[in-house]
């Protein structure tokens, strides 16, 4: 019976040792916010946090993980949504079917802590989650929402009619 | 031991498994908020708590249609937006209330563009209806009473009723025969930029998709279907895996597949990987990505050809033009690779077969279960789970519905989630159709076009999904957006002389929709073309097009709005190059410009688009927006690196590494001009797509000169 930490509780669990920290998260812990998307860690849906450092946990075999370190996962991010990230996420109505979203804001949140101020080089470098629906643009103006970097609170539209653009 | 084919669905049950019935205890099954009694008709329900619940028939999977369609329900009930949540009834239901809710397809970019009339009307009668429960009350006559924010007002007398204190009576009326529908342009709710209701829950992990369903009693199943397409199982040897942890059951699923059942997944999958199966390859066992090229190349020269469109001597023509131009155009097979891979929860009894599922159609999901378990569709039902994406993947064919039915079926009265793993949902998708194009044109000594043949080659998706559907050979499907005329696709360029023909060559690959369908290829083949006729004629492309659209105002204006906004004909930033492209599909009218440059290292980089859609009405622009920026996600994932090629009859691609997809760094920003010109209803969610690559390639040659005339990109190079 393996122990594990996990936003903020100790929670135990029967998997075998290589099972992928991911399915123990989803199957036997019932956090279901982290997503399957891949396995193979190239699309970044599964990431938590493992004391701090953004980790893609469908290749992490349980046995790699202690006891002692620090999983938090898009459920232990916040009791209410608020955190800044998040909040940032539904100023800009960052989601379209949402899949990768977790993920995603697990990542901006890593981002941030490591740079609070990133540039748009730095969000290409951090930010390789996949997002099939392409939410890539305001998933990027989010991140800059939230470190302060961006003043607007919405994306501009241009609505042009007859009259002219509006 | 190896078990015979023969001896379908052999299986074993270790002591430990729950075979019997009896075990669902407690599971909540998502049910309609109000009976047929108590809802003021099938699209609307108030509460006693002024919560107002809208029927959304279409399925929600990241397009925006939940948030559109209750606007339009909405706006015209005049209800509290702040109070309205949605819910989707059930495909069983509909089908016992003889289709009330119309159909639940959402594919097509349909989910507004062909149900706004009576769903407006189901809100527009439920208004009616709570104002007629006001004046019985107050006894004055309706006309005097106006409607408010889900407040009936009698302005003479300074009343005021709720809407959830009258439902309870206007549920009791009998609905007005005829109801008026507001102008659109007297929308306030509608039309407008407004948020969507579906996020909070995809900001923390509480959104449960298909895949995240939980239940007592779950077990859950990995399966594998033969790699060449049209192959069977020879045989599997169950003893080896048997005894690994967790395994419930090892079953074979219809002639092709195997699945492996076990407590979780992961213990499902590792016991599969383990399984030993021996496959009966048939006949497809040797074909190829090249062969399926020299077959369609074959197709190119054909004289069996079926024409789509023509008008003029086109032939004829070219033949006789001082100049001639002709090119050769290729789009290859593509994978949706939505990032929910298929997966559906069957729970099986004799007489009941249970389906949850994320899909694009849960009629036809319905369809499915029924087929599968034998029941008619009265004794199975569907609830329709949020779909990690769908793009075409999860309409028109339910294959992983069937197998979660077949599976489950072996376990009667236990709930059996089944999901794909990447590499199955890589190999056994509906592929994006390969197809060629070869295309010729004749100029005139003043480098007029004087007639124009697109000869298309290649795979029909409705031979391959509803082949009773093809009539004389003729897939319209194919001609998608060249069409003579019409509200879904016309052809806007004024080309007197054309011929249009395909030549159907169907490779051994099963087909499907993909988001933007055949429009995606057909828009890169005549975009491309006609910059290389602007080229050769020594034309700038937007004057070449603005004077073939002289006739078409909507398709030009879309076209202008772009160049104006982008800056065509002034210069771009020091070593970036523009290129053009405009289509009219799914209803609505769409351009692109889009600004590159290439370095001397032939690397690419795409600073930024402009687009133009013209939907007719918009029903919510910021929805509109999003669904633009995400259609040229989609559109140059495809053109820069979409490719699934066929090796021993095989998808040889297995997950994103060998089948990228577009991320975060080559994003190009997106500057949206929504441009609703009004009197028609067009879709978003797919026709931008189509001109996402064509604007992309012309603007790779100004920048190059280099020409790219077979997808995908990242097969060539740019260096200069």
């Amino acid at each position: 019976m393996a122990q594990l930490n996990v936003n903020g509780k100790s929670r135990s669990c029967d998997a075998e040792p290589e099972t992928p920290l991911l399915w123990v998260l989803r199957e036997q812990l019932g956090l279901t916010g982290t997503k399957y998307g891949c396995g193979i860690a190239q699309c970044g849906a599964c990431t938590v946090h493992i004391d701090g450092v953004p980790t893609r946990s469908c290749v992490r075999p349980l046995s790699t993980v202690s006891a002692t370190e620090k999983i938090v996962t898009i459920e232990g991010l916040s009791p209410d949504a608020s955190h800044v990230v998040q909040k940032a996420w539904d100023a800009l109505d960052v989601p379209q079917c949402g899949f990768c979203q977790s993920g995603m804001i697990m990542a901006a949140v890593a981002l941030l802590k490591a740079k609070p101020k990133p540039s748009d080089a730095d969000i290409d470098a951090a930010m390789t989650n996949i997002c099939r629906c392409g939410t890539y643009n305001r998933v990027r103006a989010a991140i800059h929402l939230a470190a302060g970097q961006l003043q607007r609170k919405a994306i501009p539209i241009t609505i042009q009619t007859e009259g002219g653009a509006a | 031991m190896n078990a015979p084919a023969s001896t379908a669905r052999r299986f074993f049950l270790q002591a430990s498994a729950a075979s019997a019935g009896g075990l669902i205890i407690g599971m909540h099954l998502p049910a309609l908020a109000a009976s047929e009694a108590d809802e003021i008709n099938a699209w609307v329900v108030v509460q006693a708590d002024e919560t107002v619940i809208v029927r959304i028939a279409r399925s929600e999977m990241g397009q925006g249609t939940l948030t559109g369609l209750a606007q339009l329900v909405a706006e015209e009930l005049e209800c509290d937006w702040v109070r309205v949540r949605t819910e989707y009834p059930t495909p069983g239901q509909n089908l016992a209330r003889k289709r009330v809710w119309g159909s639940f397809s959402t594919g097509g970019s349909r989910g507004v563009r062909e149900s706004h009339d009576y769903v407006r009307k189901g809100g527009a009668t439920a208004r009616l209806m709570l104002v007629q429960a006001a004046a019985d009350e107050w006894k004055v006559a309706t006309t005097e009473c106006t409607t408010l924010k889900g407040v009936v007002q009698h302005k003479a007398s300074g009343r005021s009723l709720s809407y959830g204190k009258l439902a309870g009576a206007a549920a009791k009326l009998t609905p007005p025969a005829e109801v008026k529908l507001k102008d659109p342009r007297d929308w306030t709710l509608a039309g407008k930029p407004m948020k969507r209701l579906d996020t909070r829950g995809k900001l923390d992990g509480s959104q449960i998709y298909g895949m995240d369903l939980q239940m007592p009693g779950l077990l859950s199943a990995a399966i594998k279907d033969c790699p060449v397409f049209g192959g069977k199982v020879k045989s599997f040897d169950a003893a080896a895996v048997k005894a690994m942890p967790g395994v419930k059951l090892v079953l074979q699923v219809g002639e092709s597949a195997v699945a492996v059942v076990a407590d979780t997944w992961w213990r499902a999958k590792t016991a599969l990987d383990a399984l030993p199966i021996v496959w009966d390859e048939g006949v497809n066992a040797a074909a190829n990505s090249t062969d399926i090229a020299a077959m369609l190349k074959a197709g190119l020269d054909a004289g069996d050809a079926v024409v789509g469109s023509t008008q003029g001597d086109a032939l004829g023509r070219i033949a006789a033009s001082a100049r001639k131009l002709e090119a050769v155009y290729a789009y290859p097979l593509q994978n949706h690779a939505t990032m929910e891979t298929m997966n559906a929860t069957v729970r099986y009894t004799p007489e009941r077969c249970e389906v949850w599922t994320p899909t694009q159609n849960g009629e036809g999901a319905l369809a499915a279960a029924s087929e599968a378990s034998g029941l008619p569709p009265a004794q199975c039902e569907v609830y329709k789970l949020h779909l990690g994406g769908g793009f075409g993947r999860r309409g028109a064919v339910h294959d992983w519905v069937r197998q979660a039915v077949l599976i489950a079926k072996a376990m009667p009265g236990t709930p059996v989630k089944l999901i794909w793993s990447r590499e199955e949902d890589m190999q056994h998708g509906r592929y994006h159709p390969v197809t060629q194009c070869r295309l010729r044109a004749g100029l005139d000594a003043k480098g007029k076009i004087t007639g124009l043949h697109m000869r298309i080659s290649g795979q029909s998706i409705i031979a391959g999904i509803f082949p009773q559907n093809i009539k004389n050979g003729l897939d319209p499907v194919v001609f998608q957006g060249l069409s003579a005329g019409g509200a879904e696709g016309a052809l806007g360029y004024a080309l007197p002389d054309l011929l249009i023909d395909h030549a159907m060559r169907n490779p051994p690959v099963p087909p499907g929709f993909w988001r933007g369908v055949n429009l995606n290829q057909n828009a890169i083949y005549l975009e491309c073309f006609l910059d290389e006729i602007a080229a050769a004629a020594k034309r700038d492309p937007l004057e070449l097009r603005r004077e073939l659209l002289a006739g078409s105002p909507k398709h030009l204006a879309v076209l202008n709005a772009v160049a104006a906004k982008a800056g065509w004909g002034k210069p771009a930033p020091k070593g970036r190059h523009r290129g053009l492209a405009q289509i009219m599909g799914f209803g609505s009218y769409v351009a692109a410009c889009a600004e590159v440059s290439v370095s001397k290292a032939g690397d690419l980089k795409i600073h930024r688009i402009v687009a133009a859609t013209d939907p007719g009405h918009a029903v919510n622009p910021q929805q509109i927006q999003a669904q633009v920026e995400g259609s040229f996600a989609y559109g140059l994932s495809a053109a820069l690196f979409g490719e699934c090629t066929l090796k021993n009859g095989r998808i040889e691609q297995s997950n994103f590494g060998d089948y990228p997809v577009l991320k975060m760094e080559h994003m190009p920003a997106v500057e949206t001009i929504v441009m609703p010109s009004g009197g028609f209803w067009g879709g978003v969610g797919e026709p931008t797509i189509a001109v996402a690559a064509p604007a992309v390639l012309n603007a790779i040659f100004a920048a190059t000169g280099k020409r790219i005339r077979e997808l995908p990109l990242r097969l060539h190079s740019l260096k200069a």
